[in-house]
């Protein structure tokens, strides 16, 4: 029935838009203005990158030139310049070992702390979740000078992984919990009895039943934490040195140290961005869904 | 995170009534509902008691060791005078405070915070509404163009930072360049290093970084509105715009309004975006309270300063916070007339 409806003749269509066929989305589109202002949109937004990655193909006297100008020749030794830096390897290995270790801690300890506050009742549950939502609004600056007396006096991690990945773990948890609690408060009830009559305990119910079941929320509070580790600046910054640094630290010396190599700053740039820009975008979804989550409760 | 926990105390039973701002503490007085499969004996508590504790434990640990110990202790520095050696001697009560609040640095940051959180929001909600409901329809390319759009959001602020601190460099920067190709000129210090122009320069920056997010889930948004609804209004012979407005909009409340909260916790917080593209510079222009308190503490050292700077970034972010928890709780729980109505679909939704 709904499949016949067509525009009411009595609506003058708004400028910029005719109301028509909707299905699956909301009013159709086609209407020339829209794609205008989708591609201005588009070039707004991706124009800066894709000068950076359009840049590592030129030299510094190209640029001098014709700022605005494409490649010509399009030389590749920026590109391999930076590939054959094992710098550039060293702090690629490094961001993906802490992000890494970031992702299994929050994930493991987050789902395990989602669980009692999501399906046990006690008392102090909701205090509990509440320390986790204040902690919410601690950015990492405001704890960061004794953070880092802590981890380099008192922990001797200073200059580790671990050291940056446990603080970094810590500081996702709020986050993780909010999302992973209403996720794990939608498994149905059900599923929880059916277990106890088959004699589960819960600790039984949360590894065989709630943690197969949750997968997709984990996959999501692990992209997100993944993304957070992989892009992180501050704690690195104060936390790492020399070989242990990690790409935006790598990115951001390698534009202050070579400041006349614009070239070669672009290049350095596009590399340490392209692949993580392929995984989060291929993972877009999650990460959407995650910060949905978070919105959304 | 307020609707987190208006939605998780309204799903219960229990306290379904309209909870003060501080609500979630409330409701630990909630009555034990009886374990399934009837209450048992002492032990069985005790076992509860055990594996509740074996769950979060971990979490707690180093959600202890890491967050709270380190912001404890810059309360405790905070109070002292320290240069990172030695005892904590020196107690100089709240002198480190009337220092940093008598500090044009710091008091001239705490603005620069506060004009980026109202340019954020001010800039980035209708803008990125205008575009997620022009995006909100069939079209060719959809998929490709939301992709794109995301692109500045998943890129580290660092990475963005360094692109667009080439770009906007005076002479062989790339906008420069093109301005004078229309006969136009930028700043002879350039964009970044005009202390009346640098900040506007850093705000239209995070624009360009954090519109996406904004555009991403309101389209998320708007998704979650229910096409029976478009189908009646527009059998009822609403325009198109009329549709946005009464309807779309309204509906997508809960999230615009979360939005803006993470997005105000966000610019509060500011700092890798700064520290890159200006340092805080030119002439402190562009200095956020997180730029002055790594400023104080790790370049000179005066870890009393940087820990009562610590604190008021705290404060101000928790009364900020608290105050909208607040606005919102107040629009989600009294809907009367315009944008409140928003909340109500929603709210009986949870019920």
């Amino acid at each position: 029935m709904t499949a016949v409806v067509t525009a009411p003749p009595s609506t003058p269509p708004a400028p910029g838009a005719e109301p028509r066929r909707r299905r699956g989305g909301a009013y159709s589109g086609g209407n020339p203005l829209v794609y205008c202002i989708a591609l201005v949109v588009a070039a707004l937004t991706l124009g800066p990158v894709v000068y950076g990655v359009l840049g590592g193909f030129r030299t510094n006297a190209q640029l001098a030139q014709a700022p605005a100008g494409l490649p010509d020749p399009w030389v590749l030794t920026n590109y391999t310049g930076v590939l054959t830096n094992p710098s550039f390897w060293q702090y690629t290995w490094n961001s993906v070992a802490i992000a890494v270790i970031t992702t299994a801690v929050v994930v493991v300890f987050g789902v395990m702390a989602a669980y009692p506050l999501a399906r046990y009742e006690f008392k102090g549950r909701e205090g509990l979740f509440m320390v986790f939502v204040v902690g919410l609004l601690f950015p990492a600056a405001v704890a960061i000078v004794p953070l880092f007396i802590l981890i380099t006096q008192n922990l001797q991690l200073g200059n580790t992984w671990l050291g940056v990945a446990l603080p970094q773990a810590a500081f996702a948890l709020p986050m993780t919990v909010v999302i992973l609690r209403p996720f794990l408060m939608a498994l149905p009830k059900e599923l929880e009895e059916a277990a106890m009559l088959d004699g589960a305990s819960r600790i039984g119910f949360f590894w065989r039943i709630l943690v197969p079941l949750s997968g997709p929320g984990m996959v999501t509070v692990g992209v997100l934490a993944f993304v957070g580790s992989w892009n992180a600046y501050l704690l690195p910054l104060l936390l790492l040195q020399s070989d242990m640094k990690t790409l935006p630290l790598g990115v951001a010396d390698f534009s202050s140290e070579h400041s006349a190599d614009t070239a070669g700053v672009f290049a350095f740039t596009t590399l340490a961005m392209i692949p993580a820009l392929v995984f989060f975008l291929a993972m877009q979804k999650r990460i959407v869904n995650g910060l949905q989550g978070a919105v959304k409760g | 995170m307020a609707d987190d926990v208006t939605t998780s105390v309204a799903a219960s039973p229990a306290t379904s009534h309209p909870q003060p701002a501080t609500a979630g503490r409330a409701s630990a007085a909630r009555p034990a509902v009886p374990a399934r499969g009837g209450r048992r004996a002492a032990s069985s508590r005790v076992r509860k008691r055990l594996e509740i504790a074996f769950f979060v434990t971990p979490a707690l640990a180093i959600f202890a060791l890491f967050v709270i110990w380190p912001i404890l202790t810059a309360v405790q520095l905070s109070v002292y005078r320290w240069k990172g050696f030695g005892p904590l001697v020196d107690f100089v009560g709240l002198r480190n405070y009337v220092s940093v609040l008598t500090n044009e640095v710091f008091t001239d940051s705490l603005v620069h915070n506060l004009v980026i959180v109202v340019m954020s929001i001010v800039v980035q909600l209708p803008l990125g509404l205008a575009i997620a409901l022009l995006l909100n329809r069939k079209m060719w390319g959809q998929g490709l163009l939301r992709t794109i759009i995301f692109v500045p959001y998943v890129l580290a602020e660092v990475i963005a930072g360094v692109v667009w601190f080439q770009l906007l460099q005076p002479q062989y920067g790339v906008l420069d360049t093109i301005m004078a190709a229309v006969g136009l000129q930028g700043p002879a210090q350039g964009w970044l290093g005009d202390p009346d122009v640098a900040l506007w320069t850093v705000i239209v920056v995070l624009t360009w970084k954090y519109l996406g997010l904004a555009v991403i889930l309101f389209l998320a948004g708007l998704q979650g509105v229910a096409e029976e609804l478009y189908e009646a209004a527009q059998l009822d012979g609403a325009s198109w715009w009329q549709v946005q407005r009464r309807i779309t909009i309204p509906l997508l409340g809960p999230t615009l309004r979360t939005w803006a909260f993470l997005s105000m916790i966000g610019s509060l917080q500011l700092f890798d975006m700064v520290w890159i593209l200006t340092g805080g510079g030119p002439a402190n222009a562009t200095t956020t309270m997180a730029t002055f308190l790594i400023n104080e503490g790790t370049r000179r050292q005066n870890f009393g300063i940087a820990g009562a700077a610590s604190v008021i970034l705290f404060v101000v972010a928790l009364v900020m916070a608290l105050a909208y928890q607040h606005f919102i709780l107040r629009r989600d729980t009294r809907p009367d007339d315009g944008g409140r109505r928003a909340a109500r679909p929603r709210k009986e939704a949870t019920r």
